[in-house]
């Protein structure tokens, strides 16, 4: 089943409350997907911030010792077992250092994103890692009812496509092994046997060749085999997509200051001025995006 | 009498409306904050009128016999899936398989339905004032879809003795359903309907479609058609 849920703010004021927005989308979903949950806020700094999973045995001062005269600028920001490490350093210097420590798993990288996610009960895990004190200017969650793959943090979503970029899945897909050996011969690297990493490896490789997202989008309704409303986190904002037969639901609100998606309206009864939105469905096949 | 689902359970409020008494004289209520909830007013058996103040979830309304229940907001997936009999209105948008399986009485959707709106209807008669989505009138097997705004891809796919009647433009026809004469007898068909739900719009205006009847039997020549 699972329950896919973002928030994209057309007003600023609301921009303090975000986390909390996501939250009450998240909590609302959790009867969607009760094995693990993820979220993924974008808050633009001017430097760029890496969010790394700790594995066990391994801690903050582990990894700032590992990384010490690696990185330059470093701040460090621990909530559960994530640490966003905030730093001058550009991706092309940073990532291989952090992929070099077998301990840490890379989330979500770029100037804005920070990527939690975790497994366990949606309403457990946001709370864990204080989704209600986050600021930003948009985010996107997902909570995951396991069916393609093992219920870990590597099967949770939102997965990171590059940087900056994200993608979260409601769906299955039926020809994920086979791109996935394709898409190794291309160099992209997997952790897991889930099929939505493997989209989001799909959409990495073809944003790596400069194609556009949209574009990106379009040649997946064709190259992608399955059910799925995907959205996609952008540094500006998101995009959506649903199959051609549009099977898993999806429904947008959108106001003067904000444009919500969800699985199901419950997710976002709780919004404000919800009851005066325009409310509507995404159509199958359709690339729907926002803020950028 | 009014049901605030904030402070009521959704249970609750479903088990009263499911069992009136009927030597009270309430007939009328009103639920309030709907908030999204799924299956809100299934399974209605009596001659009551029910008016939901917001936006609902999944299967509101299903299974209704006899009720009369309005939304005054957006429904989502199935809304009055396998009614039997009884009015629904829906007064903003409808999700996918709207009036699914529906037996009889009336859907009417005064926004656009999307995919799939009367899969499989078997008597109900829906009628959207909006559009509708790809697939709809999928195997519909009998009532009446009327649609006065446009269709999507491959209205009435595999149809089987369901009308449709649609006002505006219809994207592509499925499998086996054809448009068929609006003579008459269809036109006077129409019109009462409509009448009846006090809906303006001129009968001699919509186009009918309906089965061509070439799938009902195996044929190796239609083989990629199932």
């Amino acid at each position: 089943m699972c329950g896919i849920v973002g928030i994209y703010l057309k007003n600023k004021k609301y921009n303090k409350q975000l986390g909390k927005l996501l939250t009450g989308m998240m909590n609302n979903m959790a009867s969607r997907g009760p094995d693990s949950a993820g979220f993924a806020v974008y808050n633009k700094s001017s430097k760029f911030k890496y969010t790394v999973c700790l594995k066990e045995n391994y801690d903050l001062k582990d990894l700032k010792k590992d990384l010490k005269n690696k990185l330059s600028n470093t701040k460090y920001k621990l909530i559960a077992d994530h640490v966003v490490v905030e730093s001058s350093s550009k991706p092309e210097k940073a990532l291989p250092h952090i992929k070099k420590i077998k301990e840490i798993d890379l989330v979500g990288y770029g100037k804005s994103i920070e990527i939690f996610k975790q497994v366990g009960n949606p309403k457990d895990v946001v709370k864990k890692f204080s989704l209600d004190k986050f600021s930003g200017s948009h985010a996107i969650g997902h909570t995951r009812m396991a069916t393609e793959s093992a219920i870990t943090t590597d099967g949770s979503h939102p997965y990171s496509t590059g940087e900056d970029e994200c993608l979260v899945h409601n769906g299955s897909l039926s020809n994920h092994n086979n791109l996935r050996r394709t898409l190794i011969k291309n160099g992209i690297e997997f952790k897991s046997q889930n099929d939505t990493e493997v989209a989001a490896g799909y959409i990495s490789n073809s944003l790596k060749n400069k194609t556009s997202l949209k574009e990106t989008l379009t040649n997946g309704l064709k190259d992608l085999d399955g059910f799925y409303t995907f959205i996609t986190g952008t540094q500006k904002g998101f995009a959506v997509l649903r199959d051609e037969i549009a099977c898993k639901p999806a429904v947008i609100a959108e106001t003067k200051d904000y444009v919500a998606i969800a699985s199901e309206f419950q997710a976002m009864a709780h919004l404000p001025d919800v009851n005066k939105a325009e409310i509507y469905e995404p159509k199958p096949g359709v690339v729907y995006s926002w803020g950028s | 009498m009014n049901f605030d689902l904030s402070k009521k359970t959704l249970s609750d409020v479903n088990a009263f409306l499911q069992k009136i008494d009927l030597k009270s004289n309430q007939r009328d209520f009103v639920i309030k904050n709907p908030l999204g909830n799924h299956a809100l007013c299934a399974g209605l058996q009596d001659e009551i009128k029910v008016t939901i103040q917001g936006h609902v979830g999944y299967y509101c309304a299903g299974m209704n016999k006899n009720a009369h229940i309005i939304v005054e907001g957006n429904v989502g997936t199935g809304v009055a899936e396998n009614m039997m009999s009884g009015i629904v209105h829906v007064k903003g948008n409808a999700s996918q398989s709207a009036g699914a399986t529906g037996h009889g009485g009336t859907l009417i959707i005064d926004g656009d339905a999307s995919s799939r709106c009367g899969i499989s209807m078997k008597g109900i008669d829906i009628i959207v004032k909006g559009s509708v989505g790809h697939m709809s009138a999928f195997m519909a097997q009998s009532g009446n879809l009327i649609i006065l705004g446009d269709a999507d891809e491959y209205l009435g796919d595999s149809i089987y003795e369901a009308k449709i009647y649609c006002l505006g433009k219809v994207q592509s026809l499925g499998a086996d359903c054809i448009e068929k004469e609006m003579n008459e007898k269809e036109i006077n068909h129409l019109s009462s309907i409509l009448k009846a739900q006090n809906i303006k719009a001129d009968p001699k205006k919509f186009k009918r479609y309906g089965s061509a009847r070439s799938l009902y039997n195996f044929k190796i020549d239609n083989v990629s058609n199932y």
